[in-house]
Protein backbone atom coordinates (compact mmCIF):
# COMPACT_ATOMS: atom_id res chain seq x y z
CA UNK A 1 0.00 0.00 0.00
CA UNK A 2 1.25 3.31 -1.05
CA UNK A 3 1.17 5.63 2.04
CA UNK A 4 -0.35 8.71 0.15
CA UNK A 5 0.17 11.01 2.90
CA UNK A 6 3.98 10.60 2.77
CA UNK A 7 4.08 11.11 -0.71
CA UNK A 8 1.93 14.31 -1.01
CA UNK A 9 3.97 17.39 -0.19
CA UNK A 10 3.79 18.80 3.09
CA UNK A 11 2.75 22.42 1.59
CA UNK A 12 -0.02 20.25 -0.53
CA UNK A 13 -1.40 18.59 2.84
CA UNK A 14 -1.18 21.90 4.84
CA UNK A 15 -3.74 23.38 2.87
CA UNK A 16 -6.99 23.13 4.83
CA UNK A 17 -9.98 21.74 2.50
CA UNK A 18 -13.00 24.35 1.97
CA UNK A 19 -14.69 23.81 5.11
CA UNK A 20 -18.17 23.78 3.60
CA UNK A 21 -17.26 20.69 1.58
CA UNK A 22 -19.59 18.54 3.72
CA UNK A 23 -22.20 21.56 2.80
CA UNK A 24 -21.74 21.43 -1.08
CA UNK A 25 -22.24 17.75 -0.67
CA UNK A 26 -25.59 18.06 0.94
CA UNK A 27 -26.61 20.74 -1.63
CA UNK A 28 -25.65 18.32 -4.18
CA UNK A 29 -28.35 15.80 -3.57
CA UNK A 30 -30.88 18.41 -3.65
CA UNK A 31 -31.99 18.98 -7.07
CA UNK A 32 -35.14 20.92 -5.87
CA UNK A 33 -33.05 23.59 -3.71
CA UNK A 34 -33.10 27.50 -4.67
CA UNK A 35 -29.66 28.57 -4.55
CA UNK A 36 -28.70 31.74 -4.04
CA UNK A 37 -24.83 30.08 -3.71
CA UNK A 38 -23.49 30.77 -7.53
CA UNK A 39 -20.73 33.02 -7.64
CA UNK A 40 -21.00 33.33 -11.35
CA UNK A 41 -23.44 35.46 -13.68
CA UNK A 42 -26.50 33.99 -14.82
CA UNK A 43 -26.91 35.53 -18.48
CA UNK A 44 -25.18 33.36 -21.26
CA UNK A 45 -21.97 35.02 -22.98
CA UNK A 46 -23.97 37.88 -25.35
CA UNK A 47 -24.43 35.60 -28.61
CA UNK A 48 -22.08 38.03 -30.66
CA UNK A 49 -19.38 36.64 -28.41
CA UNK A 50 -20.36 33.36 -28.72
CA UNK A 51 -20.69 33.66 -32.49
CA UNK A 52 -16.83 35.31 -32.62
CA UNK A 53 -16.01 32.24 -30.85
CA UNK A 54 -17.68 29.97 -33.27
CA UNK A 55 -16.40 31.75 -36.48
CA UNK A 56 -13.04 31.32 -35.28
CA UNK A 57 -13.60 27.47 -35.15
CA UNK A 58 -14.67 27.76 -38.56
CA UNK A 59 -11.77 29.44 -39.83
CA UNK A 60 -9.44 26.68 -38.19
CA UNK A 61 -7.72 28.94 -35.46
CA UNK A 62 -7.60 25.43 -33.37
CA UNK A 63 -4.09 26.46 -32.61
CA UNK A 64 -1.60 27.79 -29.63
CA UNK A 65 -1.25 31.41 -29.97
CA UNK A 66 1.39 33.31 -28.59
CA UNK A 67 2.26 32.49 -25.01
CA UNK A 68 1.06 36.10 -24.04
CA UNK A 69 -1.67 35.74 -26.16
CA UNK A 70 -3.18 37.15 -29.25
CA UNK A 71 -1.47 40.29 -30.23
CA UNK A 72 -4.68 41.86 -31.42
CA UNK A 73 -6.60 40.89 -27.89
CA UNK A 74 -3.59 42.47 -25.95
CA UNK A 75 -4.07 45.34 -28.22
CA UNK A 76 -8.15 45.50 -27.50
CA UNK A 77 -7.62 45.11 -23.62
CA UNK A 78 -4.88 48.23 -23.75
CA UNK A 79 -7.53 50.30 -25.93
CA UNK A 80 -10.10 49.00 -23.45
CA UNK A 81 -8.25 49.95 -20.21
CA UNK A 82 -7.47 53.53 -22.05
CA UNK A 83 -10.54 53.90 -22.69
CA UNK A 84 -12.39 53.01 -19.72
CA UNK A 85 -10.02 54.18 -17.02
CA UNK A 86 -7.22 56.31 -18.86
CA UNK A 87 -4.36 54.56 -18.27
CA UNK A 88 -2.15 53.19 -20.82
CA UNK A 89 -0.71 49.59 -20.75
CA UNK A 90 1.66 48.46 -24.03
CA UNK A 91 0.18 45.29 -25.64
CA UNK A 92 3.86 44.07 -26.19
CA UNK A 93 4.98 44.31 -22.71
CA UNK A 94 2.66 44.72 -20.46
CA UNK A 95 -0.13 42.33 -20.59
CA UNK A 96 -0.78 38.78 -20.15
CA UNK A 97 -3.46 36.86 -20.89
CA UNK A 98 -4.25 33.85 -18.63
CA UNK A 99 -6.42 31.00 -17.73
CA UNK A 100 -9.02 33.26 -15.74
CA UNK A 101 -8.45 35.63 -13.50
CA UNK A 102 -7.51 32.96 -11.33
CA UNK A 103 -4.29 31.47 -13.24
CA UNK A 104 -2.78 36.02 -13.10
CA UNK A 105 -3.06 35.88 -9.57
CA UNK A 106 -1.29 32.38 -8.88
CA UNK A 107 1.36 33.55 -11.28
CA UNK A 108 1.63 37.20 -9.87
CA UNK A 109 2.32 35.39 -6.55
CA UNK A 110 4.80 33.27 -7.50
CA UNK A 111 6.63 35.46 -9.08
CA UNK A 112 6.97 37.93 -6.33
CA UNK A 113 6.90 35.39 -3.43
CA UNK A 114 10.07 33.98 -1.84
CA UNK A 115 9.64 31.84 1.38
CA UNK A 116 8.97 33.63 4.51
CA UNK A 117 7.48 36.92 2.08
CA UNK A 118 4.37 38.33 4.21
CA UNK A 119 1.31 38.85 1.74
CA UNK A 120 -1.00 41.12 3.28
CA UNK A 121 -4.84 39.99 2.71
CA UNK A 122 -7.79 41.82 4.09
CA UNK A 123 -10.80 39.62 4.59
CA UNK A 124 -13.76 38.29 3.89
CA UNK A 125 -12.61 37.52 0.74
CA UNK A 126 -12.22 34.99 -2.22
CA UNK A 127 -10.67 31.56 -1.47
CA UNK A 128 -7.25 31.46 -3.32
CA UNK A 129 -5.06 34.14 -2.18
CA UNK A 130 -3.89 32.13 0.99
CA UNK A 131 -3.19 28.64 -0.52
CA UNK A 132 -1.48 30.71 -3.36
CA UNK A 133 0.67 32.68 -1.14
CA UNK A 134 1.33 29.46 0.65
CA UNK A 135 2.02 27.22 -1.95
CA UNK A 136 4.58 29.79 -2.78
CA UNK A 137 6.39 29.55 0.75
CA UNK A 138 4.88 33.09 1.54
CA UNK A 139 3.11 33.51 4.58
CA UNK A 140 -0.87 34.99 4.67
CA UNK A 141 -1.14 37.74 7.04
CA UNK A 142 -5.28 38.49 7.23
CA UNK A 143 -6.87 42.28 7.90
CA UNK A 144 -10.39 42.17 9.32
CA UNK A 145 -12.33 44.14 7.33
CA UNK A 146 -15.37 45.54 9.14
CA UNK A 147 -19.11 45.97 8.22
CA UNK A 148 -19.15 49.55 10.00
CA UNK A 149 -16.22 50.61 7.28
CA UNK A 150 -17.80 49.32 4.72
CA UNK A 151 -15.61 46.27 4.27
CA UNK A 152 -13.27 48.59 3.57
CA UNK A 153 -9.32 48.32 4.05
CA UNK A 154 -8.71 51.06 6.22
CA UNK A 155 -5.13 52.74 6.14
CA UNK A 156 -4.62 52.44 9.40
CA UNK A 157 -5.28 48.50 9.40
CA UNK A 158 -2.72 48.30 6.68
CA UNK A 159 0.02 50.63 8.45
CA UNK A 160 -0.19 48.16 11.12
CA UNK A 161 0.17 45.01 9.13
CA UNK A 162 2.99 46.18 7.89
CA UNK A 163 6.40 44.49 8.81
CA UNK A 164 9.74 44.04 7.26
CA UNK A 165 9.32 40.88 5.40
CA UNK A 166 5.77 42.20 3.79
CA UNK A 167 6.06 41.83 0.15
CA UNK A 168 2.64 41.90 -0.87
CA UNK A 169 -0.53 43.47 -0.73
CA UNK A 170 -3.62 42.10 -2.29
CA UNK A 171 -6.79 44.43 -3.21
CA UNK A 172 -9.30 42.39 -3.19
CA UNK A 173 -12.38 44.81 -4.24
CA UNK A 174 -15.01 45.33 -6.00
CA UNK A 175 -14.89 42.16 -3.30
CA UNK A 176 -16.16 38.98 -3.17
CA UNK A 177 -18.33 38.19 -0.72
CA UNK A 178 -19.09 41.60 0.67
CA UNK A 179 -19.81 43.75 -2.62
CA UNK A 180 -17.63 46.39 -0.36
CA UNK A 181 -15.56 48.86 -3.21
CA UNK A 182 -12.69 51.09 -2.36
CA UNK A 183 -13.58 54.88 -3.87
CA UNK A 184 -10.51 56.54 -5.70
CA UNK A 185 -9.99 59.10 -2.24
CA UNK A 186 -10.13 55.13 -0.35
CA UNK A 187 -7.31 54.13 -3.04
CA UNK A 188 -5.43 57.27 -2.39
CA UNK A 189 -4.91 57.20 1.36
CA UNK A 190 -3.61 53.43 0.69
CA UNK A 191 -1.34 54.51 -1.52
CA UNK A 192 -0.27 56.58 1.12
CA UNK A 193 0.56 53.74 3.39
CA UNK A 194 2.60 52.40 0.41
CA UNK A 195 4.52 55.60 -0.58
CA UNK A 196 8.45 54.97 -0.14
CA UNK A 197 8.40 50.91 0.68
CA UNK A 198 8.81 48.66 -1.76
CA UNK A 199 5.35 46.29 -0.71
CA UNK A 200 3.91 45.49 -4.39
CA UNK A 201 0.11 45.28 -4.93
CA UNK A 202 -2.23 43.07 -6.52
CA UNK A 203 -5.20 44.16 -7.25
CA UNK A 204 -7.79 41.62 -8.15
CA UNK A 205 -10.74 43.66 -10.37
CA UNK A 206 -12.21 41.05 -11.93
CA UNK A 207 -15.51 43.11 -10.48
CA UNK A 208 -14.07 46.53 -11.56
CA UNK A 209 -17.49 46.81 -14.23
CA UNK A 210 -20.08 45.64 -11.96
CA UNK A 211 -20.34 49.00 -9.92
CA UNK A 212 -23.31 50.25 -8.60
CA UNK A 213 -22.84 53.79 -7.23
CA UNK A 214 -22.16 56.73 -9.69
CA UNK A 215 -18.58 57.31 -9.39
CA UNK A 216 -17.49 54.18 -11.45
CA UNK A 217 -14.56 51.52 -10.71
CA UNK A 218 -10.98 53.31 -10.42
CA UNK A 219 -7.68 50.66 -10.87
CA UNK A 220 -5.61 51.15 -8.57
CA UNK A 221 -2.54 51.82 -11.15
CA UNK A 222 -4.42 54.85 -11.95
CA UNK A 223 -3.50 56.15 -8.83
CA UNK A 224 -0.55 58.75 -8.82
CA UNK A 225 2.65 56.71 -8.09
CA UNK A 226 0.89 53.57 -8.11
CA UNK A 227 1.35 52.30 -11.59
CA UNK A 228 4.62 50.94 -11.05
CA UNK A 229 4.06 49.15 -7.88
CA UNK A 230 0.69 47.40 -9.07
CA UNK A 231 -0.39 44.15 -10.97
CA UNK A 232 -4.01 44.91 -12.24
CA UNK A 233 -6.07 41.72 -12.27
CA UNK A 234 -9.00 41.27 -14.60
CA UNK A 235 -10.54 38.91 -16.80
CA UNK A 236 -13.86 38.26 -18.85
CA UNK A 237 -15.68 36.15 -16.60
CA UNK A 238 -18.35 38.32 -14.60
CA UNK A 239 -18.48 41.89 -16.72
CA UNK A 240 -19.25 39.78 -19.91
CA UNK A 241 -20.89 36.52 -18.56
CA UNK A 242 -17.84 34.24 -19.80
CA UNK A 243 -16.65 31.96 -16.56
CA UNK A 244 -16.95 29.29 -18.46
CA UNK A 245 -14.11 30.53 -21.38
CA UNK A 246 -11.52 30.60 -18.69
CA UNK A 247 -10.49 33.65 -19.96
CA UNK A 248 -8.47 36.40 -17.57
CA UNK A 249 -5.25 38.95 -18.09
CA UNK A 250 -3.01 40.81 -15.84
CA UNK A 251 -1.24 44.34 -16.57
CA UNK A 252 1.76 45.58 -15.15
CA UNK A 253 5.23 46.72 -15.14
CA UNK A 254 7.08 44.88 -18.35
CA UNK A 255 9.55 42.85 -15.75
CA UNK A 256 6.81 41.29 -13.78
CA UNK A 257 4.97 40.52 -16.64
CA UNK A 258 7.92 38.70 -18.28
CA UNK A 259 8.46 37.12 -15.62
CA UNK A 260 4.32 35.64 -15.72
CA UNK A 261 4.39 34.99 -19.03
CA UNK A 262 7.71 32.93 -18.45
CA UNK A 263 6.13 30.67 -16.00
CA UNK A 264 2.37 30.92 -17.91
CA UNK A 265 4.63 29.29 -20.90
CA UNK A 266 5.84 25.95 -18.86
CA UNK A 267 2.56 25.48 -17.36
CA UNK A 268 -0.28 26.84 -19.80
CA UNK A 269 1.18 27.51 -23.20
CA UNK A 270 -0.97 29.53 -24.34
CA UNK A 271 -5.05 30.86 -23.15
CA UNK A 272 -7.86 29.10 -24.55
CA UNK A 273 -7.41 30.45 -28.49
CA UNK A 274 -11.47 30.17 -29.56
CA UNK A 275 -11.92 32.17 -25.47
CA UNK A 276 -9.48 34.61 -26.85
CA UNK A 277 -10.91 34.80 -29.95
CA UNK A 278 -14.51 35.78 -28.27
CA UNK A 279 -12.88 38.15 -26.07
CA UNK A 280 -11.64 40.33 -28.93
CA UNK A 281 -15.56 40.66 -29.96
CA UNK A 282 -16.53 41.17 -26.52
CA UNK A 283 -13.77 44.23 -25.74
CA UNK A 284 -14.94 45.65 -29.51
CA UNK A 285 -18.52 45.74 -29.32
CA UNK A 286 -20.58 44.44 -25.78
CA UNK A 287 -20.17 47.67 -24.00
CA UNK A 288 -24.10 48.08 -24.41
CA UNK A 289 -24.62 44.20 -22.98
CA UNK A 290 -21.85 44.91 -19.78
CA UNK A 291 -24.44 47.83 -19.10
CA UNK A 292 -27.66 46.01 -19.48
CA UNK A 293 -26.41 43.45 -17.36
CA UNK A 294 -25.09 45.72 -14.84
CA UNK A 295 -28.37 47.68 -15.10
CA UNK A 296 -30.38 44.51 -14.12
CA UNK A 297 -27.73 43.04 -11.14
CA UNK A 298 -28.45 47.15 -9.97
CA UNK A 299 -32.23 46.21 -9.82
CA UNK A 300 -31.89 42.71 -8.07
CA UNK A 301 -28.68 43.79 -5.43
CA UNK A 302 -31.77 46.58 -4.22
CA UNK A 303 -34.53 44.31 -4.20
CA UNK A 304 -32.45 41.70 -2.06
CA UNK A 305 -30.91 44.42 0.13
CA UNK A 306 -34.15 45.76 1.00
CA UNK A 307 -35.66 41.94 1.10
CA UNK A 308 -33.13 41.32 4.23
CA UNK A 309 -33.31 44.84 5.95
CA UNK A 310 -37.25 43.63 6.02
CA UNK A 311 -37.05 40.73 7.90
CA UNK A 312 -35.01 42.91 10.02
CA UNK A 313 -31.36 41.21 9.45
CA UNK A 314 -28.11 44.21 9.41
CA UNK A 315 -27.24 43.94 5.72
CA UNK A 316 -24.51 46.01 4.24
CA UNK A 317 -25.79 47.84 0.82
CA UNK A 318 -23.17 46.06 -1.71
CA UNK A 319 -21.67 48.52 -3.92
CA UNK A 320 -19.97 46.46 -6.70
CA UNK A 321 -19.81 42.50 -7.37
CA UNK A 322 -23.29 40.51 -7.32
CA UNK A 323 -23.03 39.50 -3.69
CA UNK A 324 -25.39 40.55 -0.91
CA UNK A 325 -23.68 39.78 2.62
CA UNK A 326 -26.60 40.11 5.80
CA UNK A 327 -25.39 39.53 9.19
CA UNK A 328 -27.29 36.75 10.91
CA UNK A 329 -25.69 37.24 14.61
CA UNK A 330 -28.68 38.31 15.59
CA UNK A 331 -30.47 34.68 15.63
CA UNK A 332 -27.29 32.77 17.41
CA UNK A 333 -26.33 30.75 15.31
CA UNK A 334 -22.95 30.47 13.19
CA UNK A 335 -23.06 30.94 9.55
CA UNK A 336 -22.53 27.32 8.96
CA UNK A 337 -25.05 26.41 11.36
CA UNK A 338 -27.78 28.86 9.81
CA UNK A 339 -26.89 27.73 6.18
CA UNK A 340 -27.26 24.30 7.16
CA UNK A 341 -30.46 24.52 8.55
CA UNK A 342 -31.63 26.89 6.17
CA UNK A 343 -31.25 24.26 3.33
CA UNK A 344 -32.95 21.57 5.55
CA UNK A 345 -35.90 23.65 6.72
CA UNK A 346 -36.36 25.53 3.44
CA UNK A 347 -34.49 24.43 0.71
CA UNK A 348 -32.35 27.49 -0.11
CA UNK A 349 -28.70 27.30 -0.06
CA UNK A 350 -26.42 30.30 0.79
CA UNK A 351 -22.66 29.92 1.66
CA UNK A 352 -21.67 30.59 4.92
CA UNK A 353 -19.61 33.72 5.52
CA UNK A 354 -16.90 31.85 7.02
CA UNK A 355 -15.90 30.23 3.73
CA UNK A 356 -14.22 33.30 3.13
CA UNK A 357 -12.10 34.08 6.15
CA UNK A 358 -12.95 33.63 9.78
CA UNK A 359 -13.94 36.83 9.78
CA UNK A 360 -16.86 36.20 7.39
CA UNK A 361 -18.18 33.99 10.24
CA UNK A 362 -21.77 35.89 11.15
CA UNK A 363 -22.67 36.65 8.29
CA UNK A 364 -24.00 34.62 5.24
CA UNK A 365 -23.28 34.85 1.12
CA UNK A 366 -26.41 35.53 -1.07
CA UNK A 367 -25.32 35.84 -4.97
CA UNK A 368 -28.25 37.86 -6.65
CA UNK A 369 -26.95 36.54 -9.91
CA UNK A 370 -30.59 35.37 -9.95
CA UNK A 371 -34.00 36.58 -11.42
CA UNK A 372 -36.35 38.76 -9.48
CA UNK A 373 -38.54 35.84 -9.24
CA UNK A 374 -36.33 33.48 -8.25
CA UNK A 375 -34.18 36.08 -5.29
CA UNK A 376 -38.12 36.59 -4.70
CA UNK A 377 -38.83 32.93 -3.57
CA UNK A 378 -35.78 32.64 -2.09
CA UNK A 379 -36.60 35.93 0.14
CA UNK A 380 -39.90 34.53 1.28
CA UNK A 381 -38.31 31.48 2.55
CA UNK A 382 -35.49 33.16 4.26
CA UNK A 383 -37.94 35.62 5.98
CA UNK A 384 -40.08 32.48 7.29
CA UNK A 385 -37.02 30.95 8.44
CA UNK A 386 -35.94 33.97 10.08
CA UNK A 387 -38.79 34.29 12.16
CA UNK A 388 -38.70 30.81 13.41
CA UNK A 389 -35.51 31.23 14.84
CA UNK A 390 -36.12 34.55 16.11
CA UNK B 1 -36.41 57.41 -12.57
CA UNK B 2 -39.45 57.59 -15.34
CA UNK B 3 -37.08 55.78 -17.67
CA UNK B 4 -35.88 53.12 -15.54
CA UNK B 5 -39.19 52.14 -14.78
CA UNK B 6 -39.86 51.88 -18.47
CA UNK B 7 -36.70 49.61 -18.62
CA UNK B 8 -37.97 47.68 -15.75
CA UNK B 9 -41.51 46.86 -17.52
CA UNK B 10 -40.31 46.57 -21.16
CA UNK B 11 -37.75 43.81 -19.72
CA UNK B 12 -40.20 42.02 -17.26
CA UNK B 13 -41.14 38.84 -18.21
CA UNK B 14 -43.56 38.05 -15.35
CA UNK B 15 -46.18 41.01 -14.16
CA UNK B 16 -44.53 43.30 -11.39
CA UNK B 17 -46.52 44.67 -8.94
CA UNK B 18 -45.42 48.71 -8.56
CA UNK B 19 -44.18 47.47 -4.70
CA UNK B 20 -41.65 45.57 -5.96
CA UNK B 21 -40.69 48.28 -8.77
CA UNK B 22 -40.09 50.42 -5.94
CA UNK B 23 -37.53 47.64 -4.15
CA UNK B 24 -35.95 47.40 -7.46
CA UNK B 25 -35.22 50.87 -7.35
CA UNK B 26 -34.87 51.87 -4.24
CA UNK B 27 -38.06 54.43 -4.54
CA UNK B 28 -41.19 54.93 -2.45
CA UNK B 29 -43.61 52.65 -3.72
CA UNK B 30 -45.94 55.59 -3.51
CA UNK B 31 -43.53 57.50 -6.04
CA UNK B 32 -43.83 54.74 -8.38
CA UNK B 33 -47.51 54.15 -8.43
CA UNK B 34 -47.75 58.02 -8.98
CA UNK B 35 -45.37 57.82 -11.99
CA UNK B 36 -46.71 55.09 -13.61
CA UNK B 37 -50.36 56.46 -13.67
CA UNK B 38 -48.85 59.70 -15.35
CA UNK B 39 -47.35 57.13 -17.96
CA UNK B 40 -50.58 55.30 -18.67
CA UNK B 41 -52.42 58.15 -18.82
CA UNK B 42 -50.49 59.90 -21.08
CA UNK B 43 -50.22 57.14 -22.87
CA UNK B 44 -47.11 56.78 -22.93
CA UNK B 45 -47.34 52.66 -21.34
CA UNK B 46 -50.13 52.34 -23.92
CA UNK B 47 -51.08 48.97 -22.48
CA UNK B 48 -49.84 45.52 -20.87
CA UNK B 49 -50.07 42.12 -23.20
CA UNK B 50 -49.33 38.66 -22.90
CA UNK B 51 -47.45 37.05 -25.04
CA UNK B 52 -48.68 33.52 -25.68
CA UNK B 53 -47.46 30.95 -27.96
CA UNK B 54 -50.69 29.19 -29.50
CA UNK B 55 -49.17 26.57 -31.12
CA UNK B 56 -48.94 24.76 -28.01
CA UNK B 57 -52.69 25.21 -27.37
CA UNK B 58 -55.23 23.70 -29.66
CA UNK B 59 -56.63 26.98 -30.70
CA UNK B 60 -55.96 27.22 -34.69
CA UNK B 61 -54.28 30.80 -35.52
CA UNK B 62 -52.83 32.20 -38.47
CA UNK B 63 -50.71 35.31 -38.31
CA UNK B 64 -49.85 36.95 -41.79
CA UNK B 65 -47.82 39.89 -43.31
CA UNK B 66 -49.43 42.18 -45.94
CA UNK B 67 -47.72 44.83 -47.68
CA UNK B 68 -50.11 47.52 -48.77
CA UNK B 69 -48.81 50.09 -51.37
CA UNK B 70 -50.75 53.29 -50.68
CA UNK B 71 -51.77 56.50 -52.46
CA UNK B 72 -52.00 58.97 -50.10
CA UNK B 73 -54.95 61.58 -49.64
CA UNK B 74 -53.66 65.09 -49.93
CA UNK B 75 -53.94 66.33 -46.48
CA UNK B 76 -53.93 63.33 -45.09
CA UNK B 77 -51.13 61.28 -46.01
CA UNK B 78 -51.43 58.20 -45.07
CA UNK B 79 -52.88 58.25 -41.63
CA UNK B 80 -56.87 58.33 -42.79
CA UNK B 81 -56.26 55.12 -44.67
CA UNK B 82 -54.35 54.29 -41.82
CA UNK B 83 -57.61 54.12 -39.10
CA UNK B 84 -59.87 52.72 -41.50
CA UNK B 85 -57.21 49.74 -41.22
CA UNK B 86 -56.40 49.93 -37.79
CA UNK B 87 -59.70 49.66 -36.75
CA UNK B 88 -60.14 46.27 -37.68
CA UNK B 89 -60.23 43.75 -34.83
CA UNK B 90 -58.15 41.26 -37.41
CA UNK B 91 -55.39 43.37 -37.33
CA UNK B 92 -52.86 43.15 -34.70
CA UNK B 93 -50.14 45.79 -36.01
CA UNK B 94 -49.89 48.34 -38.73
CA UNK B 95 -46.85 50.41 -39.19
CA UNK B 96 -46.29 52.66 -41.70
CA UNK B 97 -42.69 51.59 -44.26
CA UNK B 98 -40.11 53.23 -45.77
CA UNK B 99 -39.04 51.09 -48.75
CA UNK B 100 -41.16 49.74 -51.69
CA UNK B 101 -44.26 49.54 -49.95
CA UNK B 102 -46.43 51.41 -47.21
CA UNK B 103 -48.49 49.70 -44.84
CA UNK B 104 -47.23 46.84 -43.45
CA UNK B 105 -50.44 45.14 -41.74
CA UNK B 106 -50.12 41.74 -39.40
CA UNK B 107 -53.32 39.99 -39.07
CA UNK B 108 -54.08 36.88 -36.98
CA UNK B 109 -57.27 34.76 -38.29
CA UNK B 110 -58.23 31.12 -37.58
CA UNK B 111 -57.31 29.92 -40.90
CA UNK B 112 -55.47 31.10 -44.56
CA UNK B 113 -59.03 31.16 -46.15
CA UNK B 114 -60.14 33.80 -43.78
CA UNK B 115 -56.87 35.84 -43.38
CA UNK B 116 -57.34 35.79 -47.59
CA UNK B 117 -60.72 36.54 -47.59
CA UNK B 118 -60.34 39.62 -45.14
CA UNK B 119 -57.53 41.14 -47.54
CA UNK B 120 -60.00 40.41 -50.93
CA UNK B 121 -63.09 41.82 -49.46
CA UNK B 122 -61.32 44.36 -46.89
CA UNK B 123 -58.20 45.62 -47.65
CA UNK B 124 -57.88 45.18 -51.25
CA UNK B 125 -61.11 47.03 -52.74
CA UNK B 126 -60.33 50.38 -50.16
CA UNK B 127 -60.11 53.60 -52.47
CA UNK B 128 -56.32 54.08 -51.99
CA UNK B 129 -54.72 50.87 -51.86
CA UNK B 130 -52.84 50.20 -54.47
CA UNK B 131 -51.67 46.76 -54.35
CA UNK B 132 -51.82 43.97 -51.75
CA UNK B 133 -49.12 41.21 -50.75
CA UNK B 134 -49.74 38.47 -48.20
CA UNK B 135 -47.45 36.22 -46.74
CA UNK B 136 -48.06 33.83 -43.89
CA UNK B 137 -45.70 33.22 -40.83
CA UNK B 138 -45.09 29.50 -40.51
CA UNK B 139 -43.51 29.74 -37.49
CA UNK B 140 -42.46 32.28 -34.37
CA UNK B 141 -39.03 31.71 -33.07
CA UNK B 142 -39.25 35.40 -31.00
CA UNK B 143 -41.47 37.91 -30.95
CA UNK B 144 -41.27 41.02 -28.71
CA UNK B 145 -37.71 39.98 -27.36
CA UNK B 146 -38.78 36.67 -26.59
CA UNK B 147 -37.60 33.66 -27.59
CA UNK B 148 -40.31 30.83 -28.08
CA UNK B 149 -38.71 27.59 -27.85
CA UNK B 150 -35.85 28.58 -25.82
CA UNK B 151 -32.99 25.77 -24.68
CA UNK B 152 -30.95 27.73 -22.84
CA UNK B 153 -31.21 26.10 -19.32
CA UNK B 154 -29.28 27.39 -16.12
CA UNK B 155 -26.41 24.91 -16.21
CA UNK B 156 -24.57 26.43 -13.37
CA UNK B 157 -23.22 24.25 -10.61
CA UNK B 158 -24.97 24.77 -7.61
CA UNK B 159 -22.35 26.22 -5.12
CA UNK B 160 -19.26 28.26 -6.18
CA UNK B 161 -17.52 30.47 -4.56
Amino acid sequence: MMDYEKILTKTVQGIAPSGIRKFFDVVATMPDAISLGVGEPDFVTPWSIREAGIYSLEKGRTHYTANAGLLELREEICAYTQRKYGISYDPKSEVLVTVGGSEAIDLAIRCLINAGDEVIIPEPCFVCYKPCTVMAGGVPVTIETKEEDGFRLLPGQLKNAITDKTKLLILPFPNNPTGGIMSKSDLQAIAEVLKGTDIMVLSDEIYGELIYDGDGHTPFSAIDGMRERTIVINGFSKAFAMTGWRLGYALGPSPIIKSMTKVHQYCIMSSPTTSQFAAIEALRSCDDDVERMRQEYNYRRRFIVDGFRNMGLSCFEPLGAFYAFPCIKSLGMTSEDFATSLLKEEKVAVVPGNAFGESGEGFIRCSYAYSIDNIEEALSRISRFVEKHK
Amino acid sequence: MTNDILNILDNAKTPLSNEKIANMLGKDEAEVAKIIKGLEKDNVIVGYKTLINWEKTDRDLVTSIIELRISPQRGEGFDKVAEKIYKYPQVKSLFLMSGSYDLCVVIEGQSMKDVALFVASKLAPMDNVLSTSTSFVLKKYKDDGLVFYNNEEDTRQVITL
